[in-house]
């Protein structure tokens, strides 16, 4: 176990007071500890949002691109020097909206990324209009008559797309939030940890006190996380019982380990250019 | 007097291996020693339509694929009433006498047919289809009085890999319309020099950039299956384990540049390659490259737009595009390669100053360019590898200064896994640690600041950068002027001007961006009567010129039906143009 602040920076936070992001950043923080990995070696990749602001508050190397695609920049970063660890955070906006394209292709390709989605089920920066993630009916700046349009299921997509370790934490059970980070990160492969993360200022309807009266832990209800069956049905819960834990893990090989062009290691660590005699050889395919 | 140089079309439909008869035509001609030109006009189809290949080889450097072709293998009925008619008198026509009917009334005068039996030539082989392309290729070698030793090893290294009876079967039907064409045609008077130790590579403009790539150390490639770039792609995957670079298709070109981004900013000289309706889809990050002062090379292989437009045809027309590309005023380099060979050192030359620079360099390369094949005699692995400013060290961890303001705008950067120098790289603007100043520490004075570091760092590359020079005469009658894949039809065009009597000099733009004003001010200034010569339709380049020079170029050659430049088209107008 590390001293938490090693990671640690003097930028504060710009949430608002109350907002569920910061729970998140304390667990990535605490997981980090846990797990002793070095400020150095970690890569926090995020995008555009409220949430997308997280790797200017925290000590480690950090990639704060454009909207919709840090999982791209996060996975190019992770195919060259697979040695890194890296986390992408981001909202509900970022990752099942503009992103969503991205989020389900890493997660069939299953590189060794954990992805944290502080879910808000609203656009906060953008003060207020409806997300991927806004339940049907709720309304919004852009929804005024409530929306139309069925939300995102981020557990239930992640499953049947590939993802190998699939949980979900909530910003008010910070410790238990600490543990999904963690267990995300020590995963060998792709790792979703959706994040219900309440946006206090923009979704009164989703609140703490909302998520309190209805979450439950999987691990206290006898989930057997490795059956992917019981997995998908636990879930389609939501309205009257909200479950929270690891849904899922399992074993599968990841995308670094089959890449050729790793056959030899990090490529960032490996020399530059081409022989005379490999140069040579690649010429003759052409005469 | 001896012919040195020869033309040749293969002409048939999508699917009738058309390219493979091409290429090995073009890989005999070069493992005599000749050079050679070959342009393929195909079509988005994968069976059918109406598709040509064009070879020239000679003895002297090749510029284009020719104008009138000295002979052309038929290879269906279509194409020879197609191609038949407008072959110059004096030329030959090879084609299946089995399935082909051509008569001497629907040639010009003093047009030499040469039919040829392909069945029964080619019925102890197995009589595949595109045998008839082998045949051909073997009567075609013996007419030119070509050593039909090259036609043999060309297809063993063709077919090596398949089964010794394919490699036989066919030497057995290029031996078959080698001898056909020995016992009943006169070969003609090719003898241009011979030499057979000398094999130069048959490189296509991808391949160049492909092999440029791996010489600079490029360790990442991403890309979107998109003609005219694809076959960079196919290179990269299929050597990369050899040469230890990681290849990945991407579900779009968003994600491929970012991804390459990604790569760039972990330390891995990283390309990605597209054409326009890509480049499209790439331009936000093209800004985040900018901001975030990440190297990375993008590679867009122009074709005919707007749209999907002609997805298989040749074009200049996304000059403003890549000009234009992302929000906002930033720092990039953009590098149009003139010739097959500088597609390799232009490649090689842009990783340097991707990361001297720390920012998007953009190659604009074009169907016509990516695609042809060319003999390269120079090709030189070793390119020289400059990473630029790396930091080393740093005492005071946290406050690591990643954008720290500089004379040249360019600022040490650091590499995720270096200890003691963490940061964050914003698509927001920024101080010199990464710490935002968009939102709530707004900061106008730091704002201006990183802005004008940032967009130093042209004023520098400008400096090293060589600007263009005038080739030709100083005081010629008449300067072409032309940028990217224009350079080889507008030199052969100066070549023939003056065995016309008629003196001429070429300004070839290379470096597009940052613009080299005051050189191409002073040589235009000078000059007695410009033509700039464009595939676009409204001459990109000549607003770029007016843009940063103020001259204003009135005659233009502008192509915009998907077809190269021949040289015939150029000189007709430069002619006028001169005399005018």
């Amino acid at each position: 176990m590390r001293d938490v602040s090693m990671y640690k920076v003097e930028t504060k936070a710009t949430w608002c007071p109350g907002c569920g992001d910061f729970a998140v950043l304390r667990g990535i923080q605490m997981a980090l500890a846990a797990l002793e990995i070095n400020p150095n070696d970690v890569l926090v990749v995020s995008g555009i949002g409220c949430s997308s602001n997280l790797p200017g508050f925290l000590k480690s190397y950090g990639f704060h691109g454009i909207h919709g695609r840090a999982i791209p920049v996060a996975t190019g970063a992770k195919l060259v020097n697979p040695d890194l660890n890296v986390i992408v955070a981001g909202g509900d906006g970022d990752g099942y909206g503009i992103g969503l394209n991205h989020w389900v292709h890493a997660m069939r390709r299953n590189f060794d990324i954990t992805y944290i989605v502080m879910n808000n089920q609203i656009y906060g920066l953008t003060t207020g209009q409806a997300s991927p993630t806004t339940e049907k009916g709720q309304r919004s700046k852009s929804t005024p008559a409530g929306v139309i349009e069925l939300p995102i299921n981020p557990i239930s997509m992640a499953l049947v797309t590939g993802s190998t370790f699939v949980a979900r934490a909530f910003s008010g059970d910070a410790d238990h939030l600490a543990k999904m980070v963690e267990l995300g990160i020590k995963h060998k492969g792709f790792s979703l940890v959706d994040v219900l993360s309440p946006c206090v200022t923009y979704n009164k309807h989703n609140t703490y006190q909302w998520f309190r009266e209805r979450i439950y832990r999987l691990e206290d209800n006898g989930h057997n996380t490795k059956n992917l069956d019981d997995a998908i049905k636990k879930s389609y819960e939501w309205d009257a019982k909200i479950p929270i834990g690891v849904f899922y893990e399992t074993d599968r090989t990841t995308y670094e380990d089959e890449e050729p062009g790793l056959k030899r290691g990090p490529v960032v660590s490996q020399p530059l250019g081409i022989s005379q005699e490999l140069g040579k050889e690649l010429l003759e395919e052409f005469e | 007097m001896p012919k040195t140089e020869v033309v040749v079309r293969i002409a048939g439909a999508a699917g009738d291996g058309i390219a493979s008869t091409g290429e090995s035509f073009a890989r005999v001609a070069s493992r005599s020693g000749l050079h050679v030109f070959a342009y393929n006009s195909y079509q988005s189809v994968i069976r059918g339509g109406f598709v040509w290949l064009q070879v020239r080889a000679g003895d002297k450097k090749i510029y284009s694929q020719g104008d009138e072709p000295d002979f052309l293998i038929a290879l269906n009925q279509d194409e020879a009433s197609r191609h038949g008619p407008a072959m110059p008198s004096g030329s030959g026509i090879f084609y299946n006498s089995d399935k082909i009917k051509i008569d001497n009334s629907m040639v010009k005068e003093r047009v030499k047919l040469y039919p040829l039996p392909i069945k029964d030539l080619s019925v102890k082989y197995g009589q595949n289809p595109v045998m008839q392309n082998t045949v051909a290729l073997g009567a075609l070698t013996k007419i030119l009085m070509m050593n039909f030793d090259m036609v043999v090893s060309v297809i063993k290294d063709t077919f090596g890999d398949k089964n010794k009876a394919i490699v036989d079967a066919n030497i057995g039907v290029a031996q078959a319309g080698y001898d056909y064409a020995s016992s009943h045609w006169e070969s003609i008077n090719f003898s241009p020099k011979y030499d057979y130790d000398s094999r130069r590579p048959v490189l296509t403009g991808n391949q160049a950039i492909s092999l440029g790539a791996a010489a600079a150390g490029c360790k990442f490639y991403s890309a979107y299956p998109m003609t005219p770039a694809t076959s960079i792609l196919h290179w990269m995957a299929a050597h990369s384990e050899k040469c230890g670079i990681v290849v990945k298709q991407m579900e779009d070109e968003i994600s491929v540049l970012n991804m390459t981004i990604g790569a760039g900013f972990a330390g891995a000289r990283a390309m990605c390659g597209t054409s326009g309706g890509g480049f499209a889809l790439m331009t936000e990050a093209v800004g985040l490259a900018a901001i975030t002062e990440t190297p990375v090379v993008i590679v867009t292989s122009q074709r005919g737009g707007p749209s999907t437009g002609l997805p298989t045809k040749t074009e200049q027309g996304d000059l403003f595009q890549v000009l234009g590309a992302s929000q906002g005023d930033y720092p990039k380099i953009v590098i149009a390669p003139s010739t097959v060979e500088d597609c390799f050192y232009a490649t090689a030359e842009a990783f340097n100053l991707a990361e001297r620079y720390q920012l998007p360099v953009i190659l604009m390369s074009d169907l016509y360019l990516s695609e042809h094949m060319e003999t390269v005699s120079n090709i030189n692995f070793n390119v020289g590898i400059d990473r630029g400013l790396i930091a080393t060290s740093n005492g005071n961890d946290g406050h690591f200064k990643r954008y720290a303001f500089t004379e040249n705008g360019v600022s040490p950067r650091s590499l995720p896994g270096m200890e003691g120098l963490t940061h964050v790289a914003a698509s927001d603007d920024h101080d010199e640690t990464g710490a935002l100043i968009s939102d709530a520490l707004t900061n106008e004075e730091t704002r201006v600041r990183i802005m004008d570091k940032r967009m130093r760092k042209m004023q520098y590359a400008l400096k090293e950068l060589p600007p263009p020079k005038l080739l030709g005469p100083p005081d010629a009658d008449i300067t072409l002027v032309g940028w990217g894949s224009t350079y080889s039809v507008l030199r052969e065009t100066a070549d023939v001007l003056a065995k016309n009597g008629v003196t001429a000099n070429h300004l070839q733009i290379r470096y597009i961006w940052p613009f080299h004003d005051e050189a191409v001010e002073k040589i235009l200034s000078n000059a007695k009567r410009i033509l700039d010569v464009e595939g676009n339709y409204s001459g990109q380049l000549a607003k770029l010129i007016r843009m940063e020079t103020g001259i204003k170029i009135e005659r233009k050659l502008l192509k915009y039906d998907g077809e190269p430049f021949y040289p015939n088209q150029v000189v007709k107008k430069a002619m006028e143009v001169a005399k005018a």
